[in-house]
């Protein structure tokens, strides 16, 4: 599921009156308005005046710790990626004004899919505008009208985009739940196309995927698999490239799809693949044919740090540190979280209701903290969830300070 | 399984997820009468699938409106 805040990850047509077609959207408004006329911060209308480093920004007016950035490596301002960027700005201009397939492919865009293929031990790599793209790009082109996607019912929003561009039979299974996974692919009818859709990490709970199970399942069942590791990159198994490599079932995946948008520290989406037929994918897949490339300046800060990420074994050792202090240290203060040991750089705290919820992430803003406020229907289960995301940059003091800051926050809203 | 008897197991799988006890009859609608959250639509299309041992994709599932066409639809998946 996605960072998403006010819309579901599935696609739903809200239904309204006839005439305007924005009464559809009077229920929202009328929730938000009631929110902010309470004088509420709106926790949908931050803005940043000033970064200051992957872990601190001036919000609001306010020099706040960030826990809510999806910066696991912190490589938004490292040294050798900044100078990067600006060299490749300063010979290859500020942007490509043209797609991938016509005149928007420069030398930075080969070197980074060179640096994926490296970085994952693949044999292809194609780079998309966005991860969002990437997926919906992927999936759309490769399960088509008469093909079955199995996915799992948290899937992030465009990974459900993608379903509905392409047309596929769409048939979903209850989170993680491998039982129920493996009885819809064995009905599906014979002879047609199956592709089963995974996360490495779901974001809203921060909980990983039982992939060495699921995969195996899948394979048995004749289905192709695509996992989404937007949010494992760079710190999740031996050399960074996911759950599922942890699980050791890396060789088993038939396309991993990431993004630049999170350990990375950039924005663009990717897959790679040792499909043979792969490179195909460049001049059929519409969202990477009919765009624009991404600006020169962002493949190459996109390269230098994905290389830079093949040697953060320091780094990675330092954020799992994080992740688990944060977990224990809300847990033993009495907050019920997201999963009962920490399996990934996301802690979720589960809030009892969107009041709290939202009031609890106004008191942390107010302690100088950023969390991410989720709340229904991009939630599941309907929860209200404050979201936290660490850091590798994040210092151990600064982990002690965010506790502090959630006993204060917390006490005084009465979340605990 | 003629529809008669389809109906019967529907109704009996539908009763648990019945928490506001509604009436229910062919032009019963999900959306509207029952008025489930997506979590209780996929528990109950779950349900189903497994009773039945069929697949009702998503694509199939925009397609049905009221219990009636579930009734239909769960008889034509069965063949």
């Amino acid at each position: 599921m996605s960072e998403g805040i006010d819309e579901v990850d599935r696609p739903v047509m809200p239904t309204g009156e006839k005439g305007d077609l924005f009464s559809k959207f009077d229920g929202l408004i009328e929730q938000r308005r009631a929110l902010l006329s309470a004088g509420m911060e709106d926790p949908f209308g931050l803005v940043m005046q000033r970064v200051l480093s992957p872990t601190v920004a001036v919000c609001n007016g306010r020099e706040t710790i960030l826990l809510g950035t999806y910066n696991y490596m912190g490589m938004t301002f490292d040294p050798d990626v900044i100078a990067a960027g600006k060299e490749a700005l300063d010979d290859f201009g500020a942007g490509t004004t043209g797609s991938r397939v016509l005149n928007g492919t420069y030398a930075g865009h080969k070197a980074v899919e060179q640096a994926l293929k490296d970085f994952y031990a693949m044999d292809h790599a194609m780079v998309f505008a966005t991860g969002y793209q990437a997926n919906l790009g992927i999936i759309s082109t490769i399960a088509g009208k008469g093909d079955y996607i199995v996915l799992d019912i948290d899937s992030h929003a465009s990974i459900w985009d993608g379903c509905k561009l392409g047309d596929a039979e769409v048939v979903p299974f209850r989170h993680n739940d491998i039982e129920a996974m493996e009885k819809r692919l064995k009905r599906i009818p014979e002879g047609a196309g199956k592709l089963v859709i995974l996360e490495g990490v779901y974001s809203m709970l921060g909980d990983i995927a039982p992939l060495t199970e699921m995969i195996a399942i899948a394979k048995a069942n004749g289905a192709m698999v695509l996992v989404d590791e937007a949010h494992s990159m760079g710190f999740i198994g031996p050399n960074g490239r996911g759950v599922a490599e942890d699980q050791g079932v890396l060789d088993q995946v038939d396309f991993v799809i990431g993004t630049f948008s999170k350990s990375v520290g950039t924005v663009g989406g990717f897959c790679v693949s040792n499909h043979p037929k792969f490179e195909i994918m460049r001049l059929v897949c519409r969202p990477y044919v009919f765009t624009a490339s991404l600006p020169p300046s962002v493949v190459a800060t996109a390269a230098t740090s994905i290389r830079k990420l093949m040697h953060g074994s320091n780094k990675r050792a330092h954020l799992w540190e994080n992740s688990r202090t944060l977990h224990k240290g809300l847990r033993e203060m009495g907050f019920k979280l997201g999963t009962e040991t920490p399996q990934s750089a996301i802690i979720s705290v589960i809030m009892p209701d969107l009041e709290r919820g939202a009031a609890m992430w106004e008191a942390l803003l107010h302690e100088g903290l950023y969390v991410n406020l989720a709340r229904p229907p991009a939630t599941p289960a309907g929860m209200t969830l404050l979201r936290c995301s660490l850091c590798a940059e994040h210092t151990a003091e600064q982990v002690q300070t965010i506790l502090g800051m959630f006993q204060c926050a917390g006490a005084k809203v009465g979340a605990i | 399984m003629d529809r008669a008897a389809t109906a019967a197991r529907i109704a009996e799988v539908i009763e648990p997820f019945n928490k506001k006890a509604v009436t229910i009859d062919d032009s019963t609608s999900f959306a509207g009468d029952l008025e489930w959250d997506s979590l209780t639509v996929m528990d109950f299309v779950a349900a189903i699938e497994d009773e039945f041992d069929i697949i009702i994709t998503m694509n199939q599932q925009a397609e049905i409106e009221t219990y009636g066409q579930l009734i239909d639809s769960v008889v034509n998946l069965q063949g």
